[in-house]
């Protein structure tokens, strides 16, 4: 049982359910959570991680769940890196997160010529000093969330705060196999992972470039009987034949609003499943989740506190949320706070009040999701006006029925005169070019377009199209 | 250039610059194995509305997406003949 008072990851885990029959899975390995008792992945240098801040970028989900499974009470700080972080943004994570630790699952020769200490991650191999009882302060876990410029914004969280109320899984005959369609070092694909281990289950890590046949394939033969992923994932699953490879008892969406087609489709694609949609945010926690089969959510969910200490509100037209699971604090010189003084994070989701039920309505500060993932435009017109022949841009959210919505770009050049022809063109293409050298992929424009003037406010402000 | 033509150029730029191995663009090839993922789906119609002034996922708010690589040059293609 849990020797502590903050008990750790693999505590949790192992005090769940006998981790000789439980599991993670990968589209390269079967890791047998019994073969992590007693052994290290991190590597003959471990020693020098405890109470440390440590960076954690690797390439596989799977190296990240085992280091995490062994850096939770061990180390002072996480900060777990999202598969898409370009590798010029490390250095500036480091100073950040006070970190000069890097723990990778490859090596990483130019952060170690800049003086960072490099840790690479193998397979777990037994040894004798290994997880002992630590009496250290819960460890810091930070994670990225979407900022508005620059350097991406942390926030920090506690496995108390992450895992929130997650019960151990004992009525229920057999085991439980959870999986996702997202990446487990984002919150939404983290709280799979989280149940799944704390809950007493196994799990299945979908594969970076893996085919979606491919992973349902092997989720259906590995039993899988939760799965959860965004509106965007599940449309793409469902086209699939080998969406009637799994039979899961549950399924979940979260990350996008779930809209009443998808939510139909899923029913009758799973009809003895319980089809669920979760509203979460990285800062927020999770906050509910509607299994009525219907979009929005019941009024009345609005109101004093329930269950869990989740209370919700509706100020200014955007969803707030006070919870237990709320993010500590963002890291670093983040101006404002993650909560107001009450304790509410806005969400900056808008919502209407429709009959008896609230339905999402865009957002407040014109964040676009592409597919479950957030963008700023201001972060992506800051790198398009880097260009030099640039004057003003414009980033804004096309609607897709694919992914919900791309980001695109309309263009004003600093001289007149330029806008057509093969100039435009070659321009358009050194854009793009210089996004996606700097952002992530679903950050860059699907498309750029240059305009004689953009709109602008009386107040000199560029006109927004309001959410 | 044909509406196919135009498909099959934009798949293959989009998937080059998303660094994305392309199968062989045949009609009966399934999207989902084509190698490209939602994304540059997305970033594929998004073009070709640029390109051919058509977007016949705008048309409707619950289309489905198609399931080959055939079928979707057809949708472009029926499209296109009932704007002109």
């Amino acid at each position: 049982m849990p020797s502590t008072e903050h008990p750790t990851l693999w505590e949790l885990t192992a005090a769940a359910g006998p981790v000789a029959r439980r599991f993670l899975l990968d589209e390269r390995a079967r890791v047998p959570l019994d073969a992590l008792a007693g052994a290290t992945a991190l590597g003959p240098r471990r020693a020098e991680l405890r109470g440390q801040n440590v960076v954690l970028i690797t390439a596989t989900q799977r190296a990240a769940t085992l280091a995490l499974l062994e850096l939770d009470g061990f180390a002072r700080r996480i900060v777990l890196c999202p598969p898409d972080l370009k590798p010029a943004q490390l250095p500036g994570i480091m100073a950040t997160a006070e970190a000069r630790i890097v723990v990778s699952d490859r090596p990483l020769p130019e952060l170690e010529a800049a003086g960072a200490v490099c840790l690479v991650a193998g397979p777990p191999v037994p040894v004798a000093d290994q997880r002992e009882p630590e009496s250290c302060p819960p460890t810091e876990w930070a994670l990225f969330t979407s900022g508005t410029t620059g350097p991406p914004k942390m926030a920090i969280h506690t496995l108390r705060s992450l895992a929130g109320a997650i019960a151990r899984v004992t009525d229920t005959a057999g085991d439980q196999v959870w999986s996702t369609f997202y990446d487990i070092r984002r919150y939404g694909g983290l709280q799979i992972l989280l149940r799944a281990l704390i809950g007493g289950g196994s799990m299945v890590l979908s594969g970076a470039d893996e085919p979606v046949s491919d992973f349902l394939a092997r989720a259906g033969a590995a039993g899988v009987s939760f799965i959860s992923g965004t509106p965007t994932h599940w449309r793409r699953a469902l086209l699939s034949p080998a969406a009637a490879a799994i039979a899961p008892a549950n399924v979940r969406l979260s990350g996008e609003v779930a809209d009443q087609a998808i939510l139909d489709k899923l029913r009758s694609t799973y009809p003895a499943a319980r089809v669920a949609h979760a509203f979460a945010s990285t800062e927020a926690g999770v906050a509910f989740e509607i299994a009525d089969g219907l979009a929005g959510f019941p009024a009345d969910l609005i109101g004093p506190e329930r269950a869990g200490g989740i209370a919700l509100r509706v100020q200014d037209g955007t969803l707030r949320i006070r919870s237990p699971r709320v993010a500590e604090r963002y890291l670093g010189d983040v101006p404002e706070p993650v909560a107001d003084a009450d304790g509410f994070v806005d969400t900056k989701d808008l919502v209407e009040l429709r009959s008896d039920r609230y339905h999402f309505a865009g957002r407040k500060d014109g964040v676009i999701n592409v597919g479950g993932l957030k963008v700023h435009p201001l972060e992506v017109e800051a790198v398009i006006n880097r260009h030099p022949c640039v004057e003003m841009s414009l980033v804004k959210a096309r609607r897709s029925p694919i992914i919900g919505a791309i980001v695109v770009a309309d263009v004003v050049l600093a001289h007149a005169g330029n806008d057509g022809g093969a100039d435009a063109k070659r321009l358009e293409a050194e854009i793009l070019e210089m996004c996606r050298g700097t952002l992530a992929a679903h950050k860059v424009p699907a498309t750029v377009r240059i305009v004689p003037s953009l709109d602008v406010t009386p107040s000199g402000k560029l006109r927004r199209a309001s959410a | 250039m044909s509406i196919r033509d135009t498909v099959v150029t934009v798949f293959t730029e989009v998937a080059r610059e998303q660094d994305k191995q392309l199968a062989s663009l045949t009609d009966d090839l399934l999207l989902l194995e084509s190698g490209i993922d939602s994304l540059c789906l997305a970033i594929i119609v998004a073009n070709l509305e640029s390109r051919l002034g058509s977007d016949p996922f705008s048309t409707s708010d619950d289309i489905d997406v198609p399931a080959t690589f055939g079928e979707f040059v057809a949708l472009y293609e029926n499209a296109m003949n009932a704007v002109h």
